[in-house]
């Protein structure tokens, strides 16, 4: 037997140290659809309670509207469940196409390809786009996907301080002698829901005659005037070269993502990108429910401008109540923390006060930064906000920490 | 000679990988990986400017968290590729 009492020890080991380090990963079973407020059985066994959810990318409350799955329920009957088949053999549909021309439309580029998911989107893009003669230049907070598509690649990676245009044009200066250099951001950073500059990093690239890539997965749907993202935020609506964006978050959230913009690279994924060559289509249900989410937004942007007031609403409620918040204007709020056992213990108190929440810290967030990250959604009322903003006052106060800011908390809790 | 390499990585990581406004301390023990201070992928960076700063290729296999964990570590490696 090749699984010996060797590799069992071993394996054994790796999950007792992740558990050791405070590292170890537990799941939540939710007995609802996804939705503001939800079902949450925790831990397995204790019986499932109703929780207010500010933990999912559900920003504009979509993933359980009517008529998406209404969409979905037409899908199956008329487009079946799966077609067991990667997209060159068989298994482009009709919608498939057809949702692609409409992300083209609503980002406002050339052309677009599905992936299965964003991080595939990101894992094949870069290899397929770049290669040894050529630089990346990556703000250093980029999402762990971009990061593993450009390991993947074989240009020359360099990164900037987030969001320091200085740093970033100095890198451009270093790279002149590259073929192609291309900067790679977030549009919106997951984190600290800061948005990128993406104005300034434009006139950089026009400057120095460089690409720009925007992985926009936490602002497509609902940042900008008309939810097109951070492009249309920044007032660059076509001067992005490639956004990639998932479908998982507030369009629907139930999976997909793409590659969207010039046309030839957008060509070269589909006839290049591994992750796209060889994981099966994203199927079809899937495909019918966000053309009906394209639609829905397309229509009024009721959605996102409710999730705006509600966002702006949280926050100065959350500042008002003493409470120390990243500022920002982005539905992500982070409640800053510094110290990674608070972070847990807070979000363990507030679980119990009915708010379903969770901490980060250190790797996912550098040394000293722990926080809870709240997520807004449109489909929060007022009242379960404030109910909200009440609980982490409670809990706060109970740590000593309402009130205080960022030296007193590390004073009492250190980092 | 050393002591002028342990210089040039320090300058190199506080102008890299801190903000302007930082009071971190970097000194030739300071945990850069497991302290946060360079994370996984800034590590390629650094490798790549020890690279073409001192004409050498390290090979991945080297390239551990481990090696680069504080100054001293990374001079350590350095001498295996480095001849003067």
């Amino acid at each position: 037997m090749a699984y010996s009492e060797k590799a069992k020890a071993h394996y054994s080991g790796e999950l007792s140290a992740l558990r050791g380090s405070g590292l170890f990963k537990e799941e939540r079973y939710i007995e609802s659809p996804q939705a503001a407020s939800i079902r949450v059985e925790y831990p397995w066994g204790a019986g499932a309670r109703e929780v207010i959810n500010f933990c999912a990318n559900n920003y504009l409350g979509l993933s359980s509207h009517p008529e998406v799955l209404e969409a979905a329920r037409v899908a199956l009957g008329t487009r079946g469940f799966g077609l067991s088949s990667v997209r060159f053999i068989c298994g482009t549909q009709d919608i498939h196409r057809e949702l692609e021309q409409k992300l083209s439309e609503f980002l406002g580029t050339e052309d677009t390809v599905l992936f299965p998911s964003c991080m595939e989107a990101n894992g094949g893009l870069f290899e397929v786009m770049i290669d040894k003669d050529d630089a990346m230049i990556a703000d250093r907070l980029v999402h762990a996907s971009i990061v593993d598509g450009m390991r993947l690649c074989k240009a020359q990676l360099y990164n900037y301080k987030h969001s320091n245009m200085d740093h970033l044009e100095e890198k451009l200066q270093e790279t002149q002698g590259c073929r192609f250099r291309v900067i790679i951001t977030d549009g919106v950073f997951s984190m600290d829901g800061d948005i990128a500059k993406l104005d300034e990093i434009c006139e950089l690239a026009d400057r120095y005659d460089a690409f720009v890539v925007v992985d926009d997965s936490h602002a497509t749907g609902f940042v900008g005037k008309t939810g097109r993202g951070t492009h249309e935020r920044c007032g660059v609506m076509g001067r992005i070269d490639v956004i990639t964006t998932t479908l998982g978050k507030a369009l629907g959230g139930a999976a997909g993502g793409c590659v969207s913009g010039r046309s030839e690279i957008v060509e070269l994924c589909r006839q290049r990108a591994r992750p796209y060559l060889f994981s099966n289509t994203v199927p079809p249900v899937v495909v019918a429910a966000t053309i009906k989410v394209l639609d829905v937004l397309s229509r009024s942007t009721d959605r996102r401008d409710r999730l705006e007031a509600n966002t702006r609403f949280f926050r100065e409620s959350m500042t008002g109540a003493g409470i120390d918040i990243r500022e920002g204007e982005h539905p992500i709020v982070p409640v800053m923390l510094y110290n990674a056992k608070l972070a847990q213990g807070i979000a363990h108190d507030l679980y119990e006060e009915g708010i379903y929440v969770i901490g980060f810290f250190f790797p996912v967030v550098p040394q000293g930064q722990a926080r809870i990250r709240v997520q807004i959604s449109a489909d929060h009322d007022r009242e379960q906000l404030t109910r909200a903003v009440e609980a982490f006052a409670k809990v706060e106060k109970k740590y000593g920490i309402l009130g205080k800011k960022k030296d007193e908390i590390i004073a009492m809790y250190g980092t | 000679m050393q002591d002028d390499v342990k210089r040039l990585i320090i300058d190199y990581i506080k102008k890299e990988y801190l903000d302007e406004d930082s009071d971190q301390e970097v000194t030739e023990t300071t945990k850069l990986i497991s302290g946060g201070i360079v994370d996984s992928f800034s590590m390629v960076s650094l490798k790549m400017y020890l690279e073409k700063k001192f004409q050498i290729k390290i090979p991945d296999e080297k390239a551990t968290p481990e090696a680069f964990d504080s100054v001293n570590n990374i001079v350590t490696l350095l001498r295996e590729f480095v001849h003067s």
